[in-house]
């Protein structure tokens, strides 16, 4: 039951959440190879399989054949949280759920990113009423979180946005990597 | 060797084979992810990853920098030696088969008289890395993964060992490159075609492949006996995943599929054909994976004692009758 009490902490005290971020790792000293390093962890982002309610249905979607999160790398939901870079929260955090999520997010290992996804994610959303008995007003109360992505649920291509701004956060630029320039206008197909 | 005394030379020709086997192991799995990932991609009609290099084929590069970055975890109760040993014991295993495999007429590391005896042998120890992994991470998913892998791998090493002796028993030589030389008119695959099937099976169920992929189920054990790997102990188990499914698709091309033979196929240039008949091996399995949907461990079992195991027995039956008649 040590991880309700932490909880029960967290929720106490507003600062907890930011203090327990891992410092960065001190061993590249050299500016090259660190923007090397961010270059390749800004493209190669594993998300974790972890979804919450209806936002994880979107989430799905933007791994799937349309809007492909596969182009940019990120398309490895790894099932174990040791191996994934990525804590996609795509839903309500619970009082429930909220132990598991300290949980896993310290599970992670260090270079770790959390996105926020949805109005519940980010704020409670609908569930920021008094009567609110259950729900955790924002997962950023628990554990850090680098990106917001507004929206009830947000659409798949505001969470390839959210993707491309965390790529933009951990790179410094947006498309970290060289972009070509398409020779032809491509005809795109309209999403319904 | 004639005399025991070990020249320059072959000290030389240690160190290159070495190299070469390091480099085809590691390259072996940068191509076989980015294949896995492209076709993956292609079989449900998305893109795949596109962002960096000309169709995204640097990708892996990517991964594998992001990984060695990673922090490397290891868990408060876990066997802290063994948890750390697992990995290299599931890497080395995987090296040791290219001692042997023919790549052509010339180029083979050894071509010893008890090859294929050798591969069994040597690819068996990788169940044992599996079984030492999922036990040192004292985790019940990775135990439960381990247990399965370790019973379906006994399972499916018996129609493996008796599919390869049917093959034996018609070119009467263990030497890998005594089996390819045997096929120069006719493939073993047309010659043994039950033989060839169940091979091909109990090789995707030996990798531990989807459909056979029980051991890292991902809806039932979180990741199986790698859940508490991160950074490059797990990276280490993927590499040893494509060096074995390598292994078995050369072994496959070697026993059933002709080897190194092929049009203008000199004493070098054969390794083109072989590695062009392993990688369609390969990528049938990758193929497979994507189409099939997980078996359940009953279905699993059943498969191997009620059906391979019968076949293989009743086809090493007809064949030594028909090696005898003959």
């Amino acid at each position: 039951m040590k991880e309700i009490e932490r909880y029960a902490q967290c929720l106490k005290d507003e600062s907890a959440a930011t203090s327990r971020e891992v410092p960065a790792a001190k061993l590249l000293e050299y500016p090259l190879t660190r923007q090397v390093l961010a270059v390749c962890q800004a493209n190669s982002l594993w998300p974790m399989t972890f979804g919450l309610a209806c936002c994880a249905i979107e989430m799905m979607a933007t791994g799937m054949a349309r809007i492909d999160m596969a182009r940019y790398g990120a398309e490895v939901f790894r099932p174990s949280a040791r191996q994934c870079d990525l804590l996609i929260v795509s839903g309500t955090v619970t009082k429930k759920m909220a132990p598991a999520l300290i949980t896993l997010y310290d599970q992670m290992p260090a270079p770790k990113w959390v996105i926020a996804m949805g109005n519940c994610a980010i704020s409670g959303g609908p569930f920021k009423i008094e009567e609110n008995y259950n729900v955790i007003e924002g997962a950023d109360k628990l554990i850090p979180v680098d990106v917001y992505v507004p929206g009830c649920p947000p659409r798949p291509e505001a969470l390839i946005e959210g993707i491309l701004k965390l790529q933009e956060k951990i790179a410094g630029k947006r498309y970290p990597w060289p972009q070509r320039p398409h020779k032809k206008e491509i005809k795109i197909h309209p999403i319904p | 060797m004639d005399t025991m005394q070990m020249t320059l030379y072959d000290v030389l020709r240690m160190v290159i084979a070495f190299l070469l086997v390091i480099t085809i192991v590691f390259i072996n799995a940068l191509v076989m992810g980015y294949l896995e990932r492209k076709v993956a991609a292609k079989i449900q009609r998305r893109w795949g990853p596109m962002e960096v290099g000309l169709q995204g084929w640097l990708q892996m590069v990517l991964d594998g920098v992001k990984i060695i970055a990673k922090q490397l975890i290891v868990p408060r109760d876990a066997d802290r030696v063994v948890f750390r040993v697992a990995p290299l014991l599931s890497f080395t295993p995987v090296v040791l088969p290219f001692l042997v495999l023919p790549f052509a007429k010339n180029l083979v590391g050894r071509d010893i008289n008890l090859g294929l005896i050798f591969i069994i042998a040597v690819s068996s120890i990788n169940v044992l890395s599996i079984f030492v992994a999922g036990w040192a991470s004292n985790n019940k998913y990775s135990l439960f993964g381990a247990v399965r892998s370790v019973s379906q791998n006994i399972a499916y090493e018996i129609p493996i060992l008796l599919s390869l002796l049917s093959v034996v028993l018609i070119t009467h030589t263990y030497s890998m490159q005594g089996i390819v030389a045997a096929q120069g008119t006719v493939w073993f695959c047309l010659v043994q075609p039950v033989a060839c099937l169940i091979y091909l099976v109990s090789a995707t169920a030996e990798t531990n492949r989807a459909p056979f992929d029980l051991p890292e189920a991902e809806s039932e054990l979180t990741a199986g006996y790698h859940t508490e790997y991160s950074g490059f102990g797990f990276s280490l188990f993927m590499i040893a995943e494509y060096a074995n499914m390598f292994i078995v698709c050369a072994v496959a091309t070697v026993l059933f599929f002709g080897g190194w033979h092929g049009p203008f196929s000199g004493e070098y240039l054969g390794v083109l054909w072989f590695l062009l008949k392993v990688f369609l091996l390969m990528l049938t399995m990758i193929w497979v994976r994507w189409t099939y949907p997980r078996v359940r461990f009953d279905q699993l079992m059943n498969l191997a004692w009620k059906y391979l195991i019968p076949f293989s027995l009743v086809n090493l039956l007809l064949t030594a009758l028909i090696v005898k008649c003959i």
